[in-house]
């Protein structure tokens, strides 16, 4: 009970002292899993709809050499980057660039360095995963759409890839929430993010348990606000579960249910009213 | 003579070493409901789906329009767009509402306007029986409402030709009506249309002509009173006593 006391007097000086490290770290970690998530999405999807575009013997050589080309590269891409250690991707491109290049390229600003491997890291991930989504939609979505004359682009943009994505979401909650635990690892360059203050803190005070504790909390706290809202956006985007019958379509509002106002038709009027509305109420005619 | 609007030539479909059908000729005039029977295995579905290119013919012409459109050189999806096709499994997109489905091939491929568009789906729909339904996704709805969508889905695209693949064969016995009722309307308002199916009635009495395939070829073929009171094949006479037995 006294060490539970302690930590949470030593939780409460430390936070006191550097809360606005740790939230800023925390702001940092949340930019940056959040911005490469999105890029590596991106990347993931081009790379998914470029390696799942069908093609047959029938096709003429130049479409399936240029196919087959993207197919392996991206496989290469994915199995590298998937393949490897975040942290030594990092130091790789980070130090390679410079080294290779006699220090004509190199990163001047953290965040695009950053940004950069954290977004590579996760295309390689997601394009194995829009793959996935692609190939699970039902055959006979595509079939539905060919037949009725769409090209294989229409086809994607309105029937299959808006399931797939929905079917992926989950997945790509994951790498989120993945990212921002393993953008941990960005210290290495010397990235700012959550732990790197704790490294910083630390080094300054030594009390690594309870800088320990508060960084638990915080990336517990982001990681389960990250689920919350995934969770939401999938019920948002699986729409309403029932749906409103029309009962009176408009083609036949249009002509049927007109009544003139006017004494001559006074009581016909009040008779059709009648109708109209004894109608609406009772069941759905054939 | 009515207008000849498909023909098919020798056509033939091997899966690797399995010839499916075996130098088929075939010819669809304008008007005509041809009722394609026949046990499975027999080929019927293949036939339908090569005439859709949904299957690439291993040889053999289809002639649309004074174009042989097995000829790797015609767009298909160009061809796809007057040739309508109904689905067994329906194959209604599952990202969109009932009215979307309809909409979505007239504003993509024929490139009609919003408003044309949901009134050409709005008039299909309703003559199907689907207008109240035109908010419901098709999770929602039952395999016969489905099937009517879908062929209101088709039918908007205002396609030369219809094909059916079974259209009631995933669908539970009571439900085979409401489509099948659909279908005869069509038929009588002179819909072109090719019907893949194993109802013997709607085959006799809806369709004007009959063709029998058995093994990969067409065995007999004709006006449906011939080939269901008077077969003159053995085949189509063993074929036809089977359905009555069961």
């Amino acid at each position: 009970m006294d060490k539970l006391i302690k930590l949470f007097e030593d939780v409460a000086r430390l936070w006191s002292k550097y809360s606005s490290f740790y939230l800023d770290g925390m702001k940092n970690t949340l930019i940056l899993a959040l911005v490469a998530t999105a890029i590596g999405c991106v990347i993931g999807l081009v790379c998914g709809v470029l390696n799942t575009i069908p093609y047959s013997k029938n096709d003429n050589i130049i479409k399936r050499f240029f196919l087959a080309l993207i197919r392996v590269l991206v496989r290469i891409y994915v199995e590298v980057f998937r393949g490897t250690p975040m942290v030594l991707q990092a130091v790789f491109i980070f130090y390679g660039l410079p080294y290779f290049t006699d220090n004509a390229m190199r990163f001047d600003d953290l965040w695009t360095a950053a940004i950069l491997i954290v977004s590579i890291n996760t295309g390689a991930y997601m394009a194995e995963s829009v793959r996935g989504g692609i190939i699970s939609i039902d055959p006979g979505q595509t079939e539905g759409a060919k037949a009725i004359g769409m090209t294989h682009v229409q086809t994607m943009t309105n029937v299959i890839l808006p399931q797939a994505l929905r079917n992926i979401m989950p997945q790509i909650g994951n790498n989120f929430i993945i990212n921002v635990k393993d953008t941990s690892v960005m210290f290495i360059i010397g990235f700012t993010e959550f732990f790197a203050f704790h490294r910083y803190i630390t080094g300054v005070n030594m009390l690594y348990f309870p800088s320990a504790a508060i960084e638990m909390i915080g990336y517990l706290t982001m990681t389960l606000l990250a689920s919350f809202l995934l969770r939401w956006v999938e019920k948002l985007m699986d729409g309403s579960s029932s749906y409103e019958l029309v009962q009176v379509d408009s083609l036949t509002m249009s002509a049927g249910n007109y009544s003139h106002p006017g004494k001559p038709f006074a009581e016909q009027n009040k008779e059709k009213k009648h109708l109209f509305r004894g109608r609406k109420r009772g069941e759905q005619d054939e | 003579m009515s207008e000849q609007i498909l023909e098919v030539k020798h056509l033939s479909k091997n899966f690797g070493k399995n010839q499916v059908l075996k130098d088929i000729d075939f010819t669809v005039n304008k008007g005509d409901t041809i009722s394609i029977i026949g046990a499975s295995g027999s080929g019927k579905s293949t036939l339908l789906r090569c005439i859709n290119l949904l299957e690439t013919p291993t040889a053999g012409e289809i002639w649309y329009r004074g174009k042989n459109v097995a000829d790797r050189k015609v767009k298909a999806h160009e061809y796809r767009s007057h040739v309508g096709m109904v689905f067994q499994s329906f194959n209604l997109f599952n990202n969109l509402t009932v009215l979307e489905n309809c909409i979505v091939g007239q504003r993509k491929v024929l490139k009609k306007s919003k408003q044309e568009a949901k009134e050409t789906a709005m008039y299909y729909l309703d003559k199907v029986g689907m207008a109240p339904y035109i908010n419901a996704r098709p999770r929602q709805l039952s395999g016969g409402q489905k099937q009517r969508v879908a062929i209101a889905r088709a039918l908007a695209m205002n396609p030369e030709v219809l094909l059916f693949d079974e259209p009631t064969s995933a669908l539970d016995p009571e439900m085979v009506g409401e489509v099948l009722a659909v279908m005869q309307q069509l038929a009588q308002e002179g819909m072109t249309m090719l019907v893949v199916t194993h109802e013997m009635a709607f085959a006799r009495d809806v369709s004007s002509r009959v063709v029998y395939m058995n093994d990969g070829v067409i065995c007999e073929q004709g006006s449906p009173a011939d080939v269901f009171g008077n077969p003159q094949k053995q085949e189509t006479k063993d074929f036809l006593a089977r359905f009555r037995n069961t």
